[in-house]
């Protein structure tokens, strides 16, 4: 017999987003219990040994396993039940019921609400098609940090890092430090992915080249990896024959995105085409209002600190769901205007107050961000790597509704 | 008696199978680290009706027949296998002929079931198809199956049966006196055996000269492949009409639910050349969306790409040769995956056994298959994990794959991270081994009482990771 654990609030993912949402669930006073497959509370943030994290909530610079300790011990002293071990295989569509397996069984979780916390994958080398030969010695970024700094396993010596995404800058960084040759990182657009400050910690404090519109056209190598063909690029992302270079490495670590972890719930969402992630109101419910999704899972963020601030937020509206004392809203959608790339949420429910989450398609040194007719202002600086937060009054949402529909634009200046 | 099989791709692990029915001592050679890591490893996977096959030739004869053991073989052997069928697709009206011809060679062939359809009919099968064709000969007959896990599956019902297997061994010399073969010569030492079978894929050409026979070249021919994650509403086979050269750009709904899209036909001068290029991704981009317009190719887990062995005779070499107790089961190229149990069963039963009055002995034709718990019902898989909590512990989160999954794998035999790949899928979903490889290498290391250092991706020169970071 399966056994069936019965709870108000089931939390999946006990990483930064799901901690943070069981801790602020239980602590509205709903019976909380956090899923986590691994053996530790934390997720990626066990892995990120570097400093960075916390600037925004906790006023100090901690690194990420000191971040997820100061999580922990929210959910502690909030009293939450974490379940280790445990992987959700099956999320029923109709209603609030979870399957999950752990190494005593299958469990049957019977809640009231559900918060799916389950991060982003990386996209791997076979989504990028690119040509060659397939030898040992490529990584995603995240494998490769986790053999590194999980394991204590160096995965090579000569190292190419291909995308700039925040984690290939830190990991070139960490290669660096732990004595082996980096030889650059290589990025398709010409503006770097990843963050402006750790492009200047991680790369140029160390003299190790960031090679934009240059991208990876060929991999070499029968057994392992021994070298790749660079190639630059156009202003439309064509190769430009002529610019082929081969570069002599024995691994290649690939930090070319993030994709929302929402393989349970593919079937029955439906999902953002921009980010992969759900759609969700400003309270952060699904189409299915018993359904919340935070963090990664729902858009890649960039700092998180802001994806424990939105998992609390989350967890606190799921307690409400829960104990009855909230409904599915009726929602305005919130369509994505010119120059907008990421988007959260894509609704917002009227005369409530609302955070709203987006990044810029490209760079713009100044840009103005309007949502008519609430929101009008010019930002600078804007940059893809970085999230602009924008927040709406209840009075502003509440004047949005005489319009069937909002738009959030960005107009260069 | 003595038989040595060399090769323990499909056909030689079927060969190796079917000789351990008889009262012999059965040794297979493979000089990859794994079985089913050549030919085996990187092909299309469908097991074929017979029509594209000229008559009279092996290949018409052994696929029709072949075809016809795989659901028994499959079954006995625990192995997965679909009869999905077919269509050939006609773009234009002038491919309509071919279908005529093919249908007309089907037939002479003896292939059951081949009818030429309409338009409507296929769109009601496969709506996905290509809106623009005329009219496509439906093969009921044609299947999928998993060709490396059939080499296993056959190679672990051998050991069952008394195989000796001799893996990372690879044959130098074969001797041969007065006419008859006397045993063969590897890495490791000398094996005196009567019978020697080969069935070296890609160097069977190599391994004939060794025993002194004068044999056309085995020439590798290219093929490149896509592979689109998840179940895209096709059901059947889809080839387009076929050129002298190959059967096309096909779509094939694999068994465990992807799309599987390929190959190219090349021909290249070295017979370990399975990079792939950007023509070749290309022109399977292209060839498959004649056939399937819509496809998703964001949806793209990963490119790869195989080799098949060619001759100019372009058919297989099955049978005895001049040289006493020397047998070939060589050229398999295609359709050599569905010939492989009727090649092994005529030659092992029909020539070898006949030649040397072997006497048959106690025989297992089954294999038990591993557990696998994304097959099984909740209730089910709760009773395992009680059993052995490592079924339990998920160590692949898009496949399912769990930890007793790789640990019995490793029992059967994997000694790689690709070994442990095909045995049980962990790795072979939508990130690839971003999630689990890590896990993956350590249970290796573990379970082999090995350094991290020591494990392979898929070959001896092809380590995961150098070593500790500090010494």
């Amino acid at each position: 017999m399966i056994k069936v654990w019965k709870v108000e609030v089931a939390v999946v993912g006990g990483g930064a987003a799901g901690m943070a949402a069981a801790a602020a669930a239980a602590r509205e006073g709903a019976s909380v219990l956090l899923l986590e497959r691994n053996t530790c509370l934390g997720g990626v943030l066990d892995q990120c040994i570097h400093p960075g994290f916390g600037l925004h909530r906790y006023k100090e610079e901690l690194t990420g396993p000191e971040f997820a300790f100061r999580l922990h011990t929210e959910l502690e002293k909030a009293r939450v039940e974490v379940a280790f071990s445990h992987t959700v295989i099956n999320v029923n569509p109709q209603k609030p019921e979870i399957l999950a397996v752990g190494p005593n069984g299958l469990v049957r979780v019977q809640a009231k609400a559900v918060v799916w916390a389950c991060g982003a994958w990386e996209r791997p080398l076979g989504h990028l098609l690119i040509p060659g030969t397939r030898p040992a010695g490529i990584f995603t970024a995240g494998l490769a940090q986790r053999l590194v700094n999980i394991h204590g396993l160096l995965p090579g010596r000569r190292v190419l890092i291909l995308g700039s995404g925040d984690i290939g800058l830190i990991m070139a960084r960490r290669f660096h430090l732990e004595g082996a040759e980096v030889v650059g990182v290589a990025e398709i657009k010409p503006f770097p992915g990843g963050l402006l400050r750790n492009v200047r910690q991680c790369l140029e404090d160390y003299g190790i080249p960031l090679f934009l519109r240059t991208t990876v056209s060929e991999i070499h190598g029968r057994d392992r990896l021994t070298g790749v063909t660079l190639v630059e690029v156009d202003e439309q992302g064509k190769t430009i024959p002529g610019t082929e270079r081969f570069i002599k490495v024995d691994t290649l670590v690939l930090s070319v995105g993030l994709i929302p972890e929402i393989r349970l719930l593919e079937g029955f969402l439906s999902c953002d085409h921009v980010q992969r992630g759900p759609r969700v109101n400003s309270f952060w419910q699904t189409e299915h209002p018993w359904l919340f999704v935070v963090g990664n899972a729902l858009v890649v963020f960039d700092l998180v600190d802001t994806v424990a601030a939105v998992g609390e937020e989350a967890g606190r509206f799921a307690a409400r769901f829960a104990c009855g004392e909230m409904q599915g809203e009726p929602c305005v959608p919130l369509k994505r205007g010119q120059n907008v790339a990421a988007l959260v949420p894509q609704a917002f429910i009227p005369g409530e107050p609302a955070r709203l989450f987006l990044r810029v398609i490209r760079p713009f040194p100044k840009a103005r961000v309007k949502i008519s007719p609430v929101y009008s202002k010019v930002h600078l600086g804007l940059r893809p790597a970085e999230m602009v937060e924008i927040r709406l009054s209840s009075e502003a949402t509440a004047e949005l509704q005489r319009c069937s529909e909002a738009t959030v634009e960005v107009h260069p200046q | 008696m003595r038989a040595v099989v060399i090769g323990a791709g499909v056909v030689g692990a079927l060969i190796a199978r079917e000789l351990c029915r008889y009262d012999l001592t059965v040794l297979l050679f493979e000089r990859e680290l794994e079985v089913g890591f050549g030919v085996t490893k990187a092909n299309s996977a469908i097991v074929h009706a017979g029509f594209h096959d000229e008559p009279g030739t092996l290949r018409a004869r052994f696929c029709v027949k072949g075809n016809a053991f795989y659901p028994k073989l499959c079954e006995e052997l625990g192995v997965p296998f679909r009869r999905t069928g077919a269509y050939v697709l006609a773009l234009h009206a002038q491919e309509v002929p071919e279908l005529e011809r093919l249908l007309a060679q089907g037939e002479k062939n003896g292939v059951p079931g081949l009818e030429i359809q309409r338009t409507e009919e296929i769109l009601a099968r496969e709506p996905k198809v290509n809106p623009k064709i005329v009219a496509g000969l439906w093969a009921p007959t044609v299947g999928v199956t998993e060709p490396w896990a059939l080499a296993q599956a056959a190679v672990e019902n051998a050991l069952l049966n008394g195989l000796e297997l001799h893996l990372a061994e690879k044959v130098q010399t074969i001797e041969v006196k007065n006419g008859c073969v006397k045993g063969i010569k590897t890495d490791v030492g000398f094996y005196a055996a009567e019978i020697v079978v080969n069935a070296a894929g890609l160097f069977a050409d190599q391994v004939a000269r060794m025993a002194g026979l004068d044999v056309p070249e085995i020439r590798p021919r290219r093929g490149q492949y896509i592979l689109l994650e998840g179940e895209t509403n096709i059901h059947s086979v889809l080839f387009p009409c076929p050129t002298p050269k190959s059967k096309g750009i096909l779509v094939v709904p694999s068994v465990d639910g992807n799309l599987l899209l390929g190959p190219t036909a090349e021909d290249v001068d070295d017979k370990a050349d399975t990079t792939t290029t950007q023509e070749g991704l290309q022109q399977v981009r292209e060839g498959a969306k004649r056939l399937v317009p819509d496809l998703d190719f964001s949806r793209a887990i990963k490119s790869f790409a195989g080799l098949r062995p060619e001759t100019a005779a372009a058919d297989f070499w099955v049978g005895p040769t001049k040289i006493r107790g020397f047998y070939q089961a060589g050229a398999m190229r295609s359709p050599g995956l569905t010939a492989a149990p009727a090649i092994a069963r005529f030659l092992v039963h029909e020539v070898i056994a006949t030649e040397w009055h072997l006497s048959p002995r106690n025989w297992n034709p089954r294999r038990v298959p591993p557990p696998r718990v994304a097959d099984l019902s909740p209730e089910e898989w709760d009773e395992l994990i009680r059993q052995d909590p490592r079924f339990g512990r998920i160590v692949c989160f898009c496949n399912l794959v769990t930890e007793g999954e790789v640990v019995e794998a490793i029992r059967r035999g994997a000694r790689t991270i690709d070994g442990i790949k095909l045995r049980t899928r962990a790795g072979f979903g939508r990130c690839q081994g971003g999630f689990c490889t890590d896990k993956l290498l350590l249970i290796l290391a573990r379970e082999l009482g090995k350094g991290a250092e020591d494990i392979k991706l898929k070959s001896e020169r092809s380590p995961i990771v150098i070593g500790p970071v500090r010494p």
